[in-house]
């Protein structure tokens, strides 16, 4: 395990205009952690994340995630990491099969490694069955998994989540944490988000954005001592609030 | 319950929705109070929105009947409409028109205005007035979600049907929410709302779990969660993730699950008490070499109730389905 942190945060500020997305914001998230990044609508997590994966130019301050700088090695960032998104992940329209041979493409893996990582991953995920299936058949839950495995595909150190439960039935949802748990256990980096507040719990540290600055850092345990609240959910409800 | 049928809100018997092989709805039957603050409370692809549908008169049942206020929902459609305010789930306003012209164009469909309506809306829309101009499509979350009950209120409705209101709304937005829900309930109004969210059971007088087109069962959420039949443990350990590997291992586990910051945990053993089970949960996993062992019991929530009640998750059935098509 090396000790550059996976993700490296400095004093990142957004401006689109007179508004400042987000306001010299400052964390690092270690090898091997799983980071929840929490905020309410509008705080500023996405536009952090567009930034840290690359697709939006900082206007100030520094970061760099997987060693790569987000202002000059964008193209690399986006090389080296993983990404999943509740909204967008898999293509309906194609099979399981060959939605892990697109990314595989998209990512340069040899075709070799393509065939090995698929039976792998279908073993794994208990899909063998399924593989010729089209995506849009199978269950919300499976194809969640499915997505956050092909995200794995390319072994990126970091994997960005963007709330990637959402909808999804109880007990998927604590299938889908084992497998961020296992992938965290074998060293991937993993930055997620969520609207489930328990999930927060799941995490081991946290930060919630508040009106485009970190308002709370630190382990679960940490912050509910250190601001006195039962649950994440009361901290998160009284920051916000705090904040109007 | 006692009430009539004749004065029931929402009366459903075994409604069903085919779309292709799979039933959408499979045979489900409830009844909802006047005045009821009734939630549907299940995963995405479990039928609630094929449900909601169907109670808004927007969509035919393959088979079976409900019933509206009194009305069929298939024969009565035309009366029913004006008679029902309807959230369709996501975002099902013009992106492009303003708050206010939104607000105008809904009231203009249903033969009203905003003025008629403003008594009945006014503890929802004092919060959007200020942004009367501004693009439906530029609203944060919750305001969107705000502003979608402005507009299915703006008729004054005698029932809210209301599809995942809260989906995607951050956790403040989504007790903001509920907060009017309960305000709406407490002038009279019936309203019938689905959620993903599990927690959000306990804002409802009673609740009908939904998972793959069937009811796990119709309750209000105290009952559902104290349902729960065996003793519930709440187990930390530092290393909670091979706890949890540990724990599954134990021939004496029946359930073991994380939640929250803790794993619950349930003993195969119906009988023992929870202290009994709570010292050799403890023991076992001391004897293992866990740091930071603290076993206590928990109460059940309405999402263990769900937990015990569903069976095998979604996708474990639907392997066995597709095994055979």
């Amino acid at each position: 395990m090396t000790t550059i942190p996976a993700i490296d945060v400095h004093d990142l500020t957004r401006r689109f205009g007179s508004f400042t997305a987000v306001d010299r914001v400052t964390f690092d998230v270690r090898s091997g952690e799983v980071f929840g990044f929490l905020g309410a609508n509008g705080a500023g997590k996405t536009t952090a994340i567009r930034m840290l994966t690359g697709l939006l130019a900082p206007s100030s301050g520094r970061a760099s995630v997987a060693g790569h700088d987000v202002f000059h090695e964008s193209e690399r960032i986006k090389r080296t990491i993983g990404y999943m998104s509740q909204r967008f992940s898999l293509y309906e329209d194609l099979t399981v099969r060959e939605n892990i041979r697109l990314y595989g493409g998209i990512y340069d893996l040899s075709d070799g490694d393509i065939r090995d990582r698929t039976d792998r991953m279908l073993a794994r995920l208990g899909l063998e069955h399924a593989a010729d299936a089209f995506v849009r058949a199978i269950p919300l839950g499976w194809r969640q998994k499915l997505a956050f495995s092909v995200a794995l595909l390319h072994r990126p150190r970091v994997v960005f989540l963007d709330e990637p439960t959402s909808g999804v039935d109880p007990i998927t949802r604590r299938q889908f944490w084992e497998l961020i748990y296992e992938a965290a256990a074998s060293g991937t980096t993993v930055l997620v988000t969520t609207h489930y507040m328990d999930e927060a719990e799941y995490c081991d540290r946290i930060s919630i954005m508040v009106a485009g600055r970190i308002a709370a850092l630190g382990t679960p345990a940490e912050l509910k001592r250190d601001f006195a609240v039962p649950s994440i959910d009361d901290l998160f409800v009284r920051l916000a609030r705090e904040a109007q | 319950m006692t009430t009539d049928r004749a004065t029931a809100a929402v009366v459903a018997d075994a409604i069903e929705k085919r779309f292709g092989p799979t039933p959408a709805l499979a045979g489900v039957s409830f009844t909802i109070h006047a005045g009821e603050l009734f939630g549907f409370v299940g995963p995405d692809g479990g039928g609630k929105t094929t449900l909601f549908r169907i109670l808004a008169t927007v969509m035919l049942p393959t088979a079976g009947r409900a019933q509206v206020l009194g009305r069929d929902v298939v024969r009565d459609l035309w009366a029913l409409r004006p008679r029902i305010g309807y959230m369709a789930g996501r975002f099902s306003l013009y992106p492009d028109l303003s708050v206010l012209e939104n607000l105008r164009f809904f009231a203009s469909v249903f033969g009203t205005t905003i003025d008629e309506a403003r008594a009945d809306i006014a503890p929802i829309y004092s919060q959007l007035e200020a942004f009367n101009d501004r693009r439906a499509g530029a609203l944060s979350g919750g305001m969107k979600q705000k502003l979608a009950l402005c507009c299915a209120l703006v008729h004054r409705p005698e029932i809210l049907f209301l599809d995942e209101p809260t989906t995607g709304v951050d956790a403040v937005s989504r007790r903001e929410f509920w907060d009017l829900l309960g305000n709406l309930k407490k002038a009279g109004m019936t309203i019938v709302v689905s959620t993903p969210y599990m927690d959000e059971a306990t804002r409802c007088d009673r609740v009908a779990l939904i998972q793959r087109g069937r009811l796990l069962g119709t309750d209000t959420p105290q009952q559902i969660a104290a349902s729960f039949d065996r003793p519930l443990l709440a187990v930390h350990a530092a290393d909670r993730y091979r706890a949890l590997l540990a724990l599954r291992e134990s021939p004496r586990t029946h359930s073991v699950y994380p939640f929250g910051e803790s794993l619950h945990y349930a003993d195969s053993s119906v009988d023992a008490t929870a202290d009994s089970v709570a010292a050799d949960v403890t023991t076992y996993l001391v004897s293992r070499g866990f740091d930071g062992v603290r076993v206590e019991p928990a109460t059940p929530t309405v999402e263990d109730a769900f937990i015990a009640r569903m069976g095998a998750p979604e996708g474990d059935v639907a392997r066995s389905d597709q095994a055979h098509s």
